[in-house]
C-alpha cells in the first residue's frame, strides 16, 4: 500500500508539470511562436471531452448496461463528420467577430443582446454544476481508494466527514487555484489561452496512456488476452447478459437520446465550445481533427468492456463499485505503481475538464453577466477596469467550483457518475437549437431565442434538476411520486402523463420540444428589429461579409479610444495592439488624431474580446461622437454590400454565360466553315465532273471540224464518243439537280401504299437489257404475295434500278449472277441485291454512299457512273425512315441491302 | 528525230483526242492512265514533254510533277498540266511545283497544240 504523502506528492508534482507546460507555451506565444498551432494538439485539446466520466464512469456504465456506454462516443463521432460544414462556419464567425464564449456567440447573433448573454451564462453555470461535481466526486473517490484500499469500510465512510475533513473540498479549491493560474493571469484581448490548451493536450495523452495501461494489464496479465476474458465472461449469467443489446434501460429510445445528447454536448458544452471554437488557431485544423478525434475516442474506449467484465468476474460480491474497477483491479494484484499512474490519468481527465470549464464559465460570468450590470449600474468611466475584470473572473472560478462542490456534497451521492454527467449534457443541449438555427437561418429572432432557451431550461430544471434535489431529500420525495401538490399531470418524470420514457429521454423530449417549437414558431411570427437583422445577416452570411463591413460612421479621438481600451485590457496590451494596427495599415498615430471607422471597428472588436460584444458596443458608442450610424443605416450598408455581392455574382454568372455562348458560336462557326468547305469541294467536284465529258466533246468537235479529210470510219467513231459523252453529261446534270432537290427538301414525294414486290419486279424488267448485254444471270427471289409499304413508288424503283445497274456494271460478263430478294428481319422489310463481282473493301463500304466517292474498278481503272447514284439512294431510303448499307468481302461479291420499316 | 510526248490521263476519250492531236503534229506518242504508270514510262524512256492530268487515281499530277522536278536528270522534261479544276489556286500550285504551262479543261485544241509546239520549239 502506498503512503498517503506519496500520493499527494505525486499529484502535486503532476499538477506542477502541467503548469510548467502551460507556462512554457504562454512564454512561447508571447514571442510569437505557437506550440499549439497544429491539428494534432487541436485534436488532443478537443479530447477534454473525455473526463473522469469516461475514465471511471464508462466502466461503471458498461458494468450495468454492456455497450450502453457507447452512445456518448457515437454522438461526437457522428458530429465530427459535420464539422467541416458546421464547425468551420462557427469558427469563422467567432474569429471575425472576436467571440469569446458560447454566451457571447449567442448574444452577438441575436442583436448583441445582453439579456441572451446573461441567460446563456446562467443556464451554463447551473447546467454544468452536476458535471463539475462529478469530477470532484471522481477525484476524491479515487484518492480514497488509493489511500484506503482494500479497506472498503473506510472508502464508504469518507462520505460523512465534515467540510474541513472533506478532501473533495480541498480538490475543489486546488483546482480553483489552478484554473486561476492558467486562465486569468492577465486579460487577453483574444481570450485565447495557449498555455491552457498545451496543458490539456498533454493531459489527453496522459489519460489515454493511463487507461490503456490499465486495460492492457487487466486484459493481458490478469487474463490471457481478450479471447480468454470474453470466454470467461460468457460463462456467467451476470456478465454474459451484458453482451446483449437489450440490457440497455429504455432500449433504443435511450440509445437515440444519448447519441443526440452527446452530439449536442461535443459542440455546445461551454468547455467544448471553448476548445473547438475560441481556442482554435486555424480553421484548416478542423479537417484533420474531424477524423483524428473519433480515432482518439475509439482508442480510449477499447478497453472499457474488458475492464468491466474483469471487475464483475473478480468482484462478484458487489462490494466494489464498478466506477472504481479500473483502479481496484490493479490494486488487488498489488500493482501500486501502475495504480498510481492510473490514478494520475483519472486526475488528468478531471482537472482538464475542470480547468477548461471554469475558465470558459468565468469568461461568460464576467463578460455576459457581471459586466453589463456593472456598466449600467456604476459610474466607472474613469477607473482602470482591467484589474476589476481579472478579479471578477477569479471570483467566478471559485464560485463555479463551489457550486459544483455543493452539488456533489448534497446531491452527488445518490447518483452514479454517468447519470450526473447526462444531466449536464441535457442542459448544454438547450443551446443547440439557438446556435444551429442561428447560423443557418436569418429569420431566427432574438425574442424567439430567449423564449426557446428559457423554456427549454425551465423544463430541464423541472424534470431533471429538481428531481435530483428530491431524491436527495431536499424536497419532499412526494414531489417525485405524486407531482407537486399532488397534481399527477405535473409529475416531473411523467409530465402530462408521458410515461413511456426514462427520465433523461423524457426531459430531453419535452425540453427540446418547447425549445425548438418556440424558437421556430416565434421566429416565424416575429418582426425582427434592425439590429437583430444585421447580426443575423452577418452571422449567416459570414463567408460573404468577413468583417469588412464598417458599421461606424462617426469619428473618435484616437487618444480616447486608447484610454478606453487601456482601462479594460491594460495599457501595455493596448499599445501593442495599436502599434500592430498602425504598422499593418500604414498609419502614423502621432499625426492622425482622429480614428476612422475602421479603427473604431477594430477597437470595438478588441474590446469584445475582453468584455463581450454587447458591452463593447455600449462602451465604444459612448466615446464615438454621436454619429453612430442608425440601425437602419447599418442595415442599408449591409444590404448594399449584399447587393454589390449579389450584383458581382450575377456579373460572374453573365460572363460565364457569355463564355459559353462564345464557345457555342465558335463551334457553330467551325461547323459552318466545315459545311462551306464541303460545299466548295462539292462545287469543285461537280465542276470537274462536268468539265471532263465537255472536254472530250469540245476536243472531238474541233478535231472533226479541222480535219475534213478524215476517214468515214474514224469520223463515226469520234461522233459516237461525242454522243456518249453528251449522254454522260446529261445524266450527271440530272443527278446533281435531283440530289440538290432532295437535300434542300424541295423534292416532291408521292407517298402511298404500294406493293413492294410489284415495284421490284418492274425495276428488274426495266434493267433486264443491261443484264442481257453482258449475259449476266438475274435471279429473282421474291414473295408470291404483295408486300404493302407506304412509300414513293418511283423513288423506291429508282433505288432498286440504281442498285441493279451497279450490280450489272460490276459483275463479270458471261458468268455473272445477280440475285434480288426480299426478306423480313427485326420488324423490317429488307431488299437485297447481291452480285458476284469483285467486292468492296471494308474501308470503302461506308464511303461509297458519300458524294463522288466511287470505288475504282480494279480491272478497268476509271470508275463508271457519276458518283452520285448511291448518295441519292441513301437520301431516298432515309426519307422513308429506312437505312441502306453494303455487305461485302473483296473477291466474294457484294450485297446491297436496304430496309424499310414495316 | 521526232520529239516524244507522254500523255497521262485517266479519261480514255480525252487520251484519244490528245493522241490524235499530237500524232497529227508528228510527235511520237505514248499514253498511260495514272501517275504510277507515268513514272514507269518516264523511267523507261524520258519524254520531251508530258501532258499531265491532275486528278487521277493513285498518284495525282502534282505528285508526278514534284517527283520529276526533284530529280535533276529530268529537269529538261517539259510539263503541261491539264486540269478540269478551273480555279486559280490550282493553276498557281501547278506552276509552283515546276510545271511549264497549265491548261484548263475543256481546252481549245488549237491553243493546246500551239503551247506544245512552242515548248518543244
Amino acid at each position: 500500500m502506498l503512503q498517503e504523502w506519496v500520493i499527494l506528492l505525486v499529484s502535486l508534482c503532476y499538477l506542477g508539470t502541467l503548469f510548467a507546460i502551460a507556462y512554457y507555451a504562454d512564454w512561447k506565444s508571447d514571442r510569437g511562436e505557437s506550440v499549439i498551432s497544429n491539428p494534432y494538439i487541436y485534436t488532443l485539446s478537443i479530447a477534454v471531452y473525455c473526463t473522469a466520466w469516461t475514465f471511471y464512469g464508462s466502466v461503471g456504465r458498461a458494468a450495468e448496461t454492456g455497450v450502453g456506454f457507447l452512445p456518448i462516443y457515437l454522438g461526437p463521432t457522428l458530429m465530427a463528420a459535420l464539422w467541416w460544414f458546421l464547425l468551420r462556419k462557427i469558427i469563422r464567425i467567432a474569429k471575425v467577430y472576436r467571440i469569446t464564449s458560447i454566451a457571447d456567440f449567442l448574444a452577438s447573433r441575436y442583436g448583441k443582446s445582453s439579456l441572451i448573454g446573461g441567460l446563456v451564462t446562467i443556464i451554463a453555470v447551473v447546467g454544468i454544476m452536476p458535471y463539475i461535481s462529478l469530477q470532484l466526486k471522481a477525484v476524491s473517490t479515487s484518492y480514497y481508494v488509493m489511500v484506503h484500499y482494500p479497506d472498503f469500510e473506510m472508502i464508504q465512510e469518507h462520505r460523512v466527514s465534515s467540510l474541513w475533513n472533506d478532501n473533495a473540498f480541498s480538490v475543489a479549491m486546488i483546482m480553483a487555484a489552478f484554473s486561476i493560474l492558467f486562465g486569468t493571469r492577465h486579460i487577453d484581448a483574444t481570450e485565447r489561452h495557449e498555455g491552457m490548451v498545451a496543458a490539456i493536450a498533454f493531459e489527453s495523452v496522459i489519460k489515454l496512456l493511463a487507461f490503456s495501461a490499465a486495460g492492457i494489464f487487466i486484459t493481458f496479465t490478469m487474463f490471457d488476452g481478450p479471447v480468454d476474458l470474453f470466454d470467461w465472461a460468457s460463462r456467467y449469467q451476470e456478465t454474459a447478459k451484458l453482451m446483449k443489446l437489450d440490457v440497455m434501460p429504455g432500449g433504443y429510445t435511450n440509445w437515440f437520446t444519448l447519441t443526440f445528447l452527446s452530439m449536442m454536448a461535443i459542440m455546445f458544452l461551454p468547455r467544448q465550445f471553448q476548445v473547438l471554437v475560441v481556442e482554435n488557431v486555424n480553421e484548416e485544423h478542423v479537417r484533420k481533427a474531424a477524423w483524428l478525434f473519433p480515432l482518439y475516442l475509439l482508442a480510449i474506449n477499447i478497453f472499457v468492456l474488458p475492464i468491466a467484465f474483469a471487475g464483475m468476474l473478480l468482484f462478484p460480491e458487489g462490494h466494489v463499485a464498478p466506477d472504481i474497477f479500473v483502479l481496484a483491479l490493479p490494486l488487488t494484484e498489488g500493482q501500486n505503481i501502475l495504480a498510481l499512474f492510473i490514478y494520475i490519468g483519472g486526475l488528468s481527465a478531471a482537472t482538464g475538464m475542470v480547468i477548461v470549464a471554469t475558465i470558459a464559465l468565468s469568461t461568460m460570468v464576467c463578460n455576459d453577466l457581471v459586466m453589463p450590470i456593472l456598466l449600467r449600474v456604476l459610474s466607472i468611466q474613469q477607473v482602470d477596469l482591467s484589474r476589476v475584470l481579472l478579479f471578477i473572473r477569479r471570483c467566478s472560478i471559485v464560485f463555479v467550483l463551489l457550486l459544483g462542490y455543493l452539488y456533489y456534497r448534497f446531491i452527488g451521492e445518490s447518483y452514479t457518475l454517468v447519470t450526473m454527467g447526462l444531466v449536464s449534457f441535457a442542459a448544454a443541449a438547450q443551446f443547440g437549437p439557438a446556435i444551429l438555427f442561428g447560423v443557418f437561418w436569418k429569420d431566427a429572432s432574438r425574442r424567439a431565442a430567449i423564449s426557446g432557451l428559457s423554456a427549454g431550461f425551465l423544463v430541464w430544471l423541472y424534470t431533471l434538476l429538481l428531481p435530483s434535489f428530491a431524491r436527495s431529500g431536499w424536497i419532499p420525495i412526494s414531489f417525485l411520486q405524486h407531482g407537486p401538490f399532488g397534481i399527477e399531470l405535473l409529475k416531473p418524470y411523467q409530465l402530462l402523463g408521458l410515461n413511456m420514457f426514462d427520465p433523461i429521454t423524457h426531459s430531453v423530449f419535452w425540453s427540446m420540444l418547447v425549445n425548438i417549437g418556440l424558437l421556430v414558431g416565434i421566429s416565424l411570427l416575429d418582426r425582427q428589429s434592425t439590429m437583430d437583422r444585421i447580426q443575423a445577416s452577418l452571422f449567416v452570411d459570414v463567408y460573404r461579409h468577413s468583417g469588412d463591413t464598417h458599421l461606424w460612421k462617426g469619428k473618435a479621438m484616437i487618444t480616447e479610444l486608447k484610454n478606453l481600451l487601456a482601462r479594460f485590457i491594460g495599457p501595455r496590451q493596448t499599445d501593442r495592439a495599436f502599434a500592430t494596427y498602425a504598422s499593418t495599415h500604414k498609419i502614423d498615430f502621432t499625426k492622425d488624431m482622429q480614428a476612422d471607422a475602421e479603427l473604431v471597428e477594430f477597437a470595438e472588436r478588441l474590446l469584445s474580446g475582453a468584455i463581450g460584444a454587447a458591452s463593447a458596443r455600449v462602451m465604444v458608442s459612448s466615446i464615438v461622437e454621436g454619429e453612430e450610424i442608425s440601425p437602419e443605416g447599418i442595415m442599408k450598408i449591409i444590404d448594399e454590400t449584399s447587393q454589390v455581392l449579389e450584383y458581382s455574382h450575377q456579373l460572374e454568372e453573365k460572363s460565364l454565360e457569355l463564355e459559353a455562348a462564345t464557345k457555342e458560336l465558335q463551334e457553330a462557326n467551325k461547323r459552318l466553315k466545315e459545311l462551306d468547305r464541303l460545299k466548295d469541294e462539292f462545287v469543285s467536284t461537280v465542276s470537274h465532273e462536268l468539265r471532263t465529258p465537255l472536254t472530250s466533246v469540245r476536243a472531238f468537235s474541233e478535231i472533226l471540224h479541222d480535219n475534213e479529210d478524215m476517214g468515214q470510219e474514224e469520223r463515226h467513231k469520234y461522233l459516237d464518243i461525242m454522243v456518249k459523252e453528251t449522254e454522260r453529261l446529261t445524266r450527271l446534270i440530272n443527278e446533281v439537280l435531283d440530289l440538290a432537290k432532295i437535300e434542300s427538301g424541295r423534292a416532291d414525294w408521292f407517298m402511298e401504299n404500294i406493293d413492294l414486290t410489284e415495284a421490284i419486279r418492274e425495276a428488274v424488267a426495266l434493267t433486264s437489257q443491261l443484264f442481257r448485254e453482258k449475259a449476266i444471270t438475274i435471279v429473282e427471289l421474291l414473295p408470291t404475295f404483295p408486300i404493302n409499304v407506304f412509300a414513293d413508288r418511283d423513288r423506291i424503283m429508282q433505288v432498286v434500278i440504281n442498285l441493279l445497274s451497279n450490280a450489272a456494271k460490276f459483275s463479270p460478263s458471261e458468268e455473272g449472277t445477280v440475285t434480288v430478294r426480299v426478306y423480313f428481319k427485326k420488324r423490317e422489310i429488307r431488299v437485297e441485291v447481291a452480285d458476284n463481282g469483285p467486292g468492296i473493301h471494308p474501308e470503302e463500304q461506308k464511303k461509297i454512299f458519300e458524294k463522288f466517292k466511287q470505288i475504282t474498278d480494279l480491272r478497268n481503272g476509271k470508275p463508271k457512273g457519276t458518283g452520285l447514284g448511291l448518295t441519292i439512294c441513301r437520301r431516298i431510303i432515309e426519307y422513308h425512315n429506312g437505312s441502306i448499307w453494303a455487305e461485302s468481302k473483296p473477291g466474294k461479291g457484294s450485297k446491297f441491302v436496304f430496309s424499310l420499316p414495316e | 528525230m521526232a520529239k516524244y510526248v507522254l500523255i497521262v490521263d485517266d479519261e480514255p476519250n480525252i487520251v484519244l483526242s490528245l493522241e490524235f492531236l499530237m500524232k497529227k503534229e508528228g510527235y511520237e506518242v505514248q499514253s498511260v492512265s495514272n501517275g504510277e504508270e507515268a513514272m514507269q514510262a518516264i523511267d523507261e524512256k524520258a519524254p520531251d514533254l508530258i501532258l499531265l492530268d491532275v486528278m487521277m487515281p493513285r498518284k495525282d499530277g502534282y505528285e508526278v510533277c514534284q517527283e520529276l522536278r526533284a530529280n535533276p536528270s529530268w529537269k529538261e522534261i517539259k510539263i503541261i498540266m491539264l486540269t478540269a479544276k478551273g480555279r486559280d489556286v490550282e493553276r498557281e500550285k501547278g506552276l509552283a511545283l515546276g510545271a511549264n504551262d497549265y491548261i484548263t479543261k475543256p481546252f481549245a485544241t488549237q491553243e493546246l497544240v500551239e503551247k506544245v509546239k512552242s515548248l518543244l520549239g
